[in-house]
Parts: C-alpha cells; sequence; structure tokens
C-alpha cells in the first residue's frame, strides 16, 4: 500500500515536473512562432547563467541587445547539458527562426542539428565557444582566444622587470580551454627563460579555497616566491587570503605580484587599491559582434572572416581608472 | 599478554585512523622534518599568528571535522549517507550573505548582526536536513537518492536566494571566524571545532542519542518494538547534520567573506563519508565510534596537505588521492582485517611449535 501511493506521489510529481518544462518551453514557442513583420527571429542557446559571473554578464549582455526595440524578436534557452541543448536548437529550428546563436556546452555532437539547420535554411552563429562542427555548417563563430589571454599576462609579467620570476601558478579545471590558454604561454615562457621559475603548479580547479591551500603549502614551506599567477579571480582572491595571513605583502610596489584574470568588478577594485598587479580579460561582451554580423549578412553582405576574435584587454594597476572597473568589471 | 594487548589494538576502531595519520607523519618527517615546525608570526592586519604545517591542517580539517560529526549520526542511524552537504553549505552560506548584505551585493555595511545570520543559516541548514529526513525517514526513500534531490538542485537554490549576486560581506569582524582573532594565535576554526566535540560529547554522554541511533541503525523493527521511534531518530541525524552543515557554512564564507555558489564547498560530502569509513565504522550502519570519524577528516587533510606540499602535479593529484584511498579503505575493511588477524595468530602458532 506504502508502496503504492509513493508510486503515484512520484508519478505526480513527474507529471508536475514535466508540465514545469513544458510550459517554460511554451513561453518560448509564441514569442518566435509570432514573429511580427519586420523583426528578425533569432533562437539563442546558452549555458546557465548561474554558471559563474561571466556567464551572467554575457547573458544580460545578450538580453540587452537583442530586444524588440534593436529589431530582434529573440527567444533564449539554457543549458548546461549538451544533448539537451541539442533539442533546443531542434525546437528553434522547428520554429522556423532566422538566425540561431549557440554556446555549445559540448564541441561534439552537433553535425546532425546544424546540417537540419542548414536544409531549413536557418543561420547559425557560435558565440563564446567553437565545436567540432565543419565550419560550412555555420556562418561565424565569435570567441575568446585563452592563449592570447595568457601571452598578454605573461608578456605585462615579463615588461616588469624583476631579476628573477618564482612563479606559483594555480591552474582551472585541467582540461578547460581557459585553462589550457593560459597555463600555455606561462609555461612556454618558464621553459624559455632561464631566470623565471615555477615555484608550484598546481590546480585549484577554479576554487578560491583550494587555491588558499596551495598558497598556504608554499608559505609553510618556507619557499621564496613573487609573483601568483592565477587563472581566475576566485583563486587569486583566495591565493591573497593565504598571503594575508602570513603577513606577506601584495600589490603594486610590493613583495608579491598577483595577477588574475575575467576582470570581475570586485577583482579590478582590487587593483584600484594596488592589492594586485594585473587582471586579464575574458570578454563576455559578444552581443555587438553578433549584432553586427547579423546586419551585414541581412544587408547581402558577406563576412571577410569565419573566426572573429574578440578584443581581450590586460589590466595594469598602475594605470587602472575607475571608468575601466565601471566599464569593464562583470 | 602481548598478544591481546596487540589485539585489543587492532580491534580498537581508532586502530586505522591512528595509524594512517601516523604513516603520514613519518612519511613527512623523513622526507622534512621541518614539516612539523610551528612559527609565531604577524599577519597582515599586524597581529600575531601561528604557522606551519601542522595548524593549516587543523584549520583546514575544521570543517570536515564538524561535518563528520553529522554525518557519523546520519549514516548510523539510516545506513545511507548524506551527499546533499556541499550543496546544502551553498544554501545555508548564501542565507547568511542574504542576512548580512540584506540583497546588495556590495554594502558598505552589515545589515544585520552576525549572530543573526548565523542563527538563520543554522535554521536554514536544519530545514534542508530536515528535508532530506523527511524523505528518508518517511518516505523511506534510499539516503543517497534522497540527498541527491538537494545535492543536484543545491547550487541553483542558494544562487537564487542572492538573485545570482555575489555578495561580499565589508565587516572584517565576519573574516575572524575563518581565520583569527586579532591577538590570539590560534586560527578560530579550531576553537569552533572544539566547541562542537564538547557539545556533540555531553550530548552522546548524557543522553540516549547515541545508543538509539545505534538500536535504530542496527535493527530498526526490534528497536521500535523496545519503544524507540525510528522514524524520529533518522530525522533527527539528518536536522543534527544540517547544524553542522550551518556551522561549516559559516567557517567557510567566512573564510574569503563571499561566496562562489558552483565551487563552495566542492566535493565535501565525498571526503566526509570518507571520513566516516577511515573511521571505521560501517556504512551500513549500525555502531558508530564519533571520535574515529573525526580523526578519520583530520587523516584526509592530512593527507590533501602532503599532496600539496610533495608538488604532486595537477593531472595526477586526483589519482595519488585514489590509490591512497584504496589502501586505507582496503585495510579498515572487515575481511582485511580478519585475514591479517588469523595470519598473526598463525604466526605465533608456528614460533611456538619450533
Amino acid at each position: 500500500m506504502k508502496k503504492k501511493v509513493l508510486a503515484v506521489f512520484m508519478a505526480t510529481a513527474m507529471a508536475f515536473g514535466l508540465m514545469a518544462c513544458g510550459s517554460s518551453s511554451q513561453t518560448a514557442a509564441p514569442a518566435a512562432s509570432g514573429g511580427a513583420d519586420g523583426l528578425i527571429k533569432v533562437g539563442i542557446i546558452n549555458n546557465d547563467p548561474n554558471e559563474s559571473g561571466y556567464r551572467t554578464a554575457n547573458d544580460s549582455d545578450l538580453k540587452a541587445k537583442f530586444t524588440k526595440e534593436n529589431g530582434y524578436d529573440a527567444s533564449f534557452a539554457y543549458s548546461l547539458k549538451n544533448d539537451e541543448q541539442i533539442q533546443y536548437a531542434q525546437t528553434f529550428i522547428q520554429d522556423e527562426v532566422d538566425y540561431l546563436l549557440l554556446s555549445a556546452a559540448d564541441t561534439a555532437g552537433w553535425d546532425s542539428v546544424l546540417q537540419d539547420a542548414q536544409a531549413a535554411g536557418v543561420k547559425v552563429i557560435l558565440f563564446d565557444r567553437t565545436i567540432d562542427a565543419d565550419s560550412s555548417l555555420y556562418e561565424a563563430s565569435i570567441v575568446s582566444d585563452m592563449a592570447k589571454e595568457g601571452q598578454t599576462a605573461v608578456d605585462w609579467l615579463a615588461g616588469q622587470g624583476l631579476s628573477e620570476y618564482n612563479v606559483i601558478h594555480i591552474q582551472g579545471v585541467m582540461g578547460s580551454a581557459a585553462q589550457q590558454g593560459r597555463s600555455g604561454a606561462l609555461d612556454t615562457k618558464v621553459a624559455a627563460e632561464a631566470n623565471w621559475n615555477i615555484v608550484k603548479q598546481q590546480t585549484a580547479e577554479w576554487n578560491a579555497e583550494k587555491a588558499q591551500q596551495i598558497v598556504q603549502s608554499v608559505i609553510d614551506a618556507g619557499t621564496p616566491f613573487n609573483v601568483i599567477y592565477a587563472e581566475n579571480d576566485d583563486m587569486a582572491k583566495g591565493a591573497v587570503a593565504a598571503l594575508d595571513a602570513a603577513g606577506i605583502s601584495h600589490g603594486v610596489g610590493k613583495d608579491v605580484v598577483v595577477m588574475g584574470f575575467d576582470c570581475n568588478k570586485w577583482a579590478l577594485e582590487e587593483l584600484l587599491a594596488q592589492n594586485w598587479n594585473y587582471d586579464g580579460q575574458c570578454n563576455p561582451f559578444q552581443a555587438s559582434y553578433i549584432d553586427d554580423i547579423i546586419k551585414t549578412l541581412e544587408g547581402g553582405g558577406t563576412l571577410s572572416q569565419k573566426t572573429i576574435i574578440m578584443d581581450e584587454k590586460g589590466f595594469d594597476a598602475s594605470t587602472i581608472t575607475q571608468e575601466d572597473v565601471d566599464n569593464y568589471g562583470i | 599478554m602481548v598478544k591481546s594487548f596487540f589485539k585489543r589494538l587492532t580491534s580498537n576502531q581508532l586502530f586505522i585512523p591512528l595509524m594512517a595519520l601516523i604513516l603520514l607523519a613519518v612519511i613527512n618527517l623523513i622526507n622534512d622534518p621541518g614539516f612539523f615546525r610551528i612559527t609565531l608570526g604577524t599577519n597582515n592586519a599586524g597581529n600575531p599568528v601561528l604557522s606551519g604545517y601542522l595548524i593549516t591542517i587543523l584549520d583546514y580539517g575544521s570543517e570536515l571535522g564538524i561535518l563528520a560529526i553529522g554525518m557519523t549520526l546520519v549514516t548510523a542511524a539510516s545506513g545511507g549517507q548524506d551527499i546533499s552537504v556541499g550543496a546544502t553549505i551553498a544554501i545555508a552560506g548564501s542565507a547568511m550573505l542574504r542576512v548580512l548584505c540584506g540583497g546588495n551585493s556590495r554594502p558598505d555595511q552589515i545589515q544585520a548582526p552576525i549572530i543573526v545570520a548565523f542563527l538563520v543559516a543554522c535554521i536554514v541548514g536544519m530545514l534542508c536536513g530536515a528535508f532530506n529526513g523527511l524523505l528518508v525517514a518517511i518516505f523511506k526513500i534510499q539516503p543517497m537518492i534522497a540527498t541527491l534531490i538537494l545535492f543536484t538542485a543545491g547550487r541553483s537554490i542558494a544562487a537564487w536566494i542572492n538573485n545570482n549576486e555575489l555578495p561580499i560581506v565589508p565587516d572584517p569582524k565576519f573574516s575572524y571566524f575563518g581565520s583569527f582573532i586579532p591577538g590570539i594565535p590560534i586560527p578560530t576554526t579550531v576553537f569552533i571545532v572544539a566547541i562542537c566535540i564538547v557539545i556533540i560529547a555531553l550530548v552522546l554522554k548524557f543522553t540516549n542519542l547515541g545508543l538509539y541511533t545505534q538500536a535504530v541503525g542496527i535493527n530498526e523493527n526490534s528497536s521500535r518494538l523496545n519503544g524507540i521511534n525510528p522514524t524520529f531518530i533518522k530525522f533527527l541525524a539528518f536536522v543534527i547534520l544540517g547544524l553542522c552543515v550551518a556551522v561549516a557554512a559559516l567557517i567557510k564564507v567566512s573564510r574569503l567573506s563571499t561566496i562562489n555558489y558552483s565551487v563552495i564547498a566542492k566535493d565535501i560530502e565525498m571526503d566526509a563519508i570518507l571520513a566516516v569509513a577511515l573511521g571505521g565504522n560501517a556504512l551500513s550502519g549500525g555502531k558508530f565510534n564519533m571520535w574515529a570519524s573525526i580523526l578519520g577528516a583530520y587523516v584526509i587533510q592530512f593527507l590533501t596537505t602532503t599532496l600539496y606540499k610533495f608538488n604532486v602535479q595537477s593531472d595526477a593529484l586526483a589519482a595519488y588521492k585514489a590509490v591512497v584511498v584504496i589502501l586505507l579503505v582496503v585495510f579498515s575493511a572487515p575481511t582485511v582485517r580478519d585475514y591479517m588477524a588469523r595470519l598473526g595468530k598463525n604466526m605465533a602458532k608456528r614460533k611456538e611449535a619450533a
């Protein structure tokens, strides 16, 4: 009896769950099928905005750009799972959108659905992430060049003219594009220069607490170091917490150079206060690039290049201004 | 005489975690005696602080030690584990920040006293525990499945509580819980753990909680026939774990005065379960030894710190940890221990024969 009650309960819960899913996609559907005259219909598939500050900024940038006022009829769908994203893509193709904008959760598995899109005359634009599919299947891709971000940062560090570089290198999740790009530049430089040493190279998996422990372990060992190269802001923050606890000074003109990535607003404020030295941008503002591409294509023009790499800055604590913090902080 | 002492030693539940601790200590001693050095320095705020690997282990092992208390009770009572503790730490921590910052991500000053925020976090943590307890005790769902719900949804709920903003607590006093109180060179977390241990020790000594929990874990039906309410005992275990989660959340959030919903306390549930297993407690419930679990938690932190110290390559870190875990768990398995005991006995016999 109890089991039956439970089964009924579970079934109802599931039905409600399905209904909930149904209603959320329904809100997307009428907007897309409405298609008021003159508006360009776009379907946007993104990762979950809760994923990170970067994603939140990315999502709000897209939402601000693709509005009715700007001549767009946009529908949004979010998932961190590739198969769900593919389903959303199929829904958008059935709804006959003009453009499909895609930030894929995974690089693989997109060929067949993009072929469907091509057959239906839907133009595909990739943003933020690339996929392993034939480049004829999409119009353009707008991406960050992580290797370039790393190179910019390493060049900046080399420009500091320290007599010796003893670097604590805190890596992101191993194998992610951001980790590979940002690690690659530093590894090459350390291998090439005699006065560049890695004191410690370990992954903190984007996690501030783990970064704090890694730096703490170097401090406990008593190994001297003068640079912290953290592959995102959170980890730099964790590293700085360990420095503070150990009474090691950091920032502009101090003992340890602190470097981070992503340009979170709070991180840029640390730069402004000269507690950190450098922050590399990972540009989440792709909407205007996409907008330009769509305008060009709608005007009958052709794109000069398929892969568009966004401008990304690196901020130096000695030159950053409040304006930079407001404009580039995410 | 010697033999019976040896047998008593090996059959003691504290034997495995203690051996692991000694083994790790010896490895570190051989590698670098400086491992055990503790020095008194000052931090950037100009206050005296103790530092050294041992202090680091005591400091960073705190959250795990606290979680091990609750996890041991849940394991003993329900014969299953709560895998949602990491996510509920995110929820409780998020609630705490919501109260402290009043929904504003960058307030100039805290909007409510820290104690109020902590109490709210305790309530939230206990509610999450109660939700899990309800599913397990009343709906009789497997604990791992029941807690899978919050494991999956918890971090999104945490993000929702603060409108997906990442508030930063402006008051330096809030950071004392995860670091040092000015003038006291010992990490505050050590005191927090000590308080938790004293409380649970008193509870176990002066109430029947321990006895009832074991009774329910060993045989639910016979405990019911003896007048114990198994539903309530299981429910209570999850609520107590919820309280432990809130305390751990206070430390975690305080360490950096902010939160990152997707990575805070990530994978801590697995370490907490491992701590219980390392303590020689049966994961299928029943008898338990609280102190062995807590010791197990510090063994895990000792291992983590040792791995960081040995400069293990990033991509190999998880593999090393896995190997050590396999060894520890295999050696603490009852069948292996029986086998070892028999081996010891046979050797003694052979010696007698010779």
